[in-house]
C-alpha cells in the first residue's frame, strides 16, 4: 500500500526540531531512519499530517568515550554502531544484539535511538539498554534531561519521553571486568525474536534483559537476584516463572515462551561458567 | 510538494514530487526506471533493494524526498556499468532465477555481499547477507550457487 499524504520538514537544527514537535503536537512525528515507521505508514496503520526528519542532525551523530561512559548519538545507524570500534571493545553486547536486527539494508537505515524511541517490545536493543544500565538523553523545550534505561519502557510502544521531546543519545556506563551474553530465537533469520536475552554481569550485580517476553522490555529481578547471590543456575530458571509475564501471542503460548526463556538462560549463563 | 536534487546512476536528476512518495515508486513512475521491483512495500521482501549513497537500502522504505542530494544507483546503473556482470552471467549459468522477480533485489544485496565479504566468507554468511531477500522460485540453492561462483572467481587472481 501506500502511505497517506503528509507534509515534510528537515530542520537544519535540533532546537528548530523541537520548535517544530511542540507547534505541531500530536499531529506531527519525528522521522529518522524510518525503517519502522515507514512500514506503518505505508499499512496505514499511523498517518500523521507532519514528519519531521531529524535523520542527518548532526547534534545526534557520534560515537565517544569520556569518563568510563560511551554515548551513542540517537541518530547513528545500526550499521555505524555495530562497525565501530568503540562499541566492538567496550560494549559488544550491542554489536552482538545488532547482527540479529533485521538485515543490511534495513541495518543502513534504521537508527540506534530510533529503535530505543520506538520500544517495540520485540527490539532488541531496549533489552540490551536495560540490562546495559543506559541512560537516555532527552532534550525538550525546557531543555535536556536524563532518563534511566529502567524508567524509560513505560508500556506497549510507550516511553518516558514527552511529547515535545526527542531522544538524542544514550550513555552506556563501561565496567572493564563485565561478562556478557546475548541469544535470540526467531523462525527466521532477521525476523523478530519468539523470546531473547541480552544478559550482562558486573561486579555484585547481574542484570537480565528480556525481549518480546511481554508489553516492554523488562528487567527478571529475580532470577537475576539469585544469580547475583551466587545460586545455581537451575534456581534462576525457576525464578524466572515469577519474572517473566505470562504473555500468549500467535508466535508462542507463555508456557512455550517460559520453556524458550529457560533454554536462553541455560546458554547465556551457562557459557560464562562455574555454576 | 517538494523538490529534491540527487543523483541516479551518474545522472543528475531535479524533481517535485509529493513527500509521501518512497524512492521505488519515484525510480519506477517519475524516472521509468522499472528494475526495482515492489514486492511487500512494508520491508521484508528486499525486492525493492538499491543502493544510497554507497549502501543497500530498501526502496520502499526511504522517502524519495529522503534522498535529495544522495547518490542512488539501481539495478540498470550496475547492469549498464558493467560491475555486476559476472554475477549476472553466474546467475544465469547457476538457474539462480526463475521468474526474475526478486532478481534485481538479489543481485544488488550479493553484490553488496561481494564488496564486503571477509577473507572467510563461505555459504552460512552468504546467505546471512541474502535473508532479507525473498525469492519464491528457486528455493535459494542456486542463488547461493551464483553468488559463491562469483566470490570463488572473484578470489582467483
Amino acid at each position: 500500500m501506500k502511505a497517506a499524504a503528509f507534509d515534510y520538514i528537515r530542520p537544519e537544527t535540533l532546537g528548530a526540531a523541537i520548535t517544530l514537535l511542540t507547534r505541531h503536537g500530536p499531529d506531527a512525528k519525528l522521522i529518522a531512519g524510518g525503517q519502522s515507521l515507514l512500514p506503518a505508514l505505508n499499512l496505514r496503520l499511523s498517518a500523521p499530517g507532519l514528519l519531521i526528519d531529524i535523520g542527518r542532525l548532526a547534534a545526534l551523530r557520534g560515537i565517544t568515550l569520556a569518563d568510563r561512559t560511551l554515548h551513542i548519538g540517537a541518530g547513528c545507524t545500526h550499521a555505524q554502531v555495530m562497525t565501530h570500534p568503540l562499541i566492538q571493545r567496550h560494549a559488544p553486547l550491542i554489536a552482538r544484539a545488532l547482527a540479529d536486527v533485521a538485515h543490511p539494508a534495513i541495518r543502513a537505515r534504521g537508527t540506534f535511538g530510533g529503535s530505543l524511541a520506538n520500544a517495540d517490545p520485540a527490539a532488541e536493543l531496549p533489552a540490551c539498554a536495560l540490562a546495559l544500565d543506559a541512560v537516555m538523553h532527552a532534550q525538550g523545550p525546557a531543555g535536556p534531561r536524563r532518563i534511566p534505561a529502567a524508567e524509560f519502557f513505560t508500556a506497549l510502544f510507550e516511553t518516558a519521553l514527552a511529547p515535545d521531546e526527542v531522544l538524542t543519545g544514550v550513555d552506556i556506563p563501561i565496567q572493564g571486568d563485565t561478562q556478557w551474553g546475548f541469544a535470540e530465537l526467531a523462525r527466521r533469520t532477521g525476523d523478530y525474536a519468539m523470546v531473547g536475552l541480552a544478559a550482562v554481569a558486573r561486579p555484585g550485580t547481574i542484570r537480565l534483559g528480556w525481549f518480546s517476553v511481554g508489553q516492554t522490555a523488562i528487567l527478571a529481578h529475580r532470577a537475576a537476584a539469585t544469580l547475583t547471590e551466587g545460586g545455581p543456575l537451575e534456581a534462576a530458571c525457576t525464578a524466572l516463572a515469577d519474572d517473566l509475564p505470562a504473555h500468549d501471542d500467535p508466535q508462542a503460548s507463555a508456557a512455550m515462551r517460559l520453556h524458550l526463556a529457560r533454554v536462553l538462560l541455560r546458554r547465556v549463563v551457562g557459557a560464562w561458567g562455574g555454576r | 510538494m517538494t523538490s529534491i536534487t540527487l543523483t541516479v546512476n551518474g545522472e543528475p536528476i531535479t524533481a517535485t514530487i509529493p513527500a509521501r512518495l518512497h524512492l521505488a515508486d519515484f525510480l519506477r513512475d517519475h524516472l521509468g526506471l522499472t528494475g526495482t521491483h515492489l514486492g511487500c512495500e512494508h520491508g521484508v521482501c528486499g525486492a525493492c533493494t538499491v543502493r544510497l549513497d554507497g549502501a543497500i537500502v530498501r526502496g520502499c522504505l526511504v522517502l524519495a524526498v529522503q534522498a535529495d542530494g544522495c547518490t542512488v544507483e539501481t539495478i540498470e546503473g550496475v547492469s549498464d556499468s558493467g560491475e555486476v556482470a559476472d554475477l549476472q552471467h553466474a546467475f544465469a549459468a547457476r538457474n539462480a532465477l526463475q521468474c526474475g522477480y526478486c532478481t534485481p533485489g538479489m543481485v544488488l544485496t550479493a553484490q553488496d555481499f561481494l564488496l564486503h565479504a571477509p577473507a572467510d566468507a563461505d555459504r552460512a554468511a552468504i546467505r546471512e547477507h541474502l535473508s532479507g531477500n525473498y525469492c519464491r522460485c528457486t528455493g535459494y540453492e542456486a542463488i547461493i550457487d551464483a553468488v559463491e561462483t562469483t566470490l570463488n572467481a572473484r578470489r582467483t587472481p
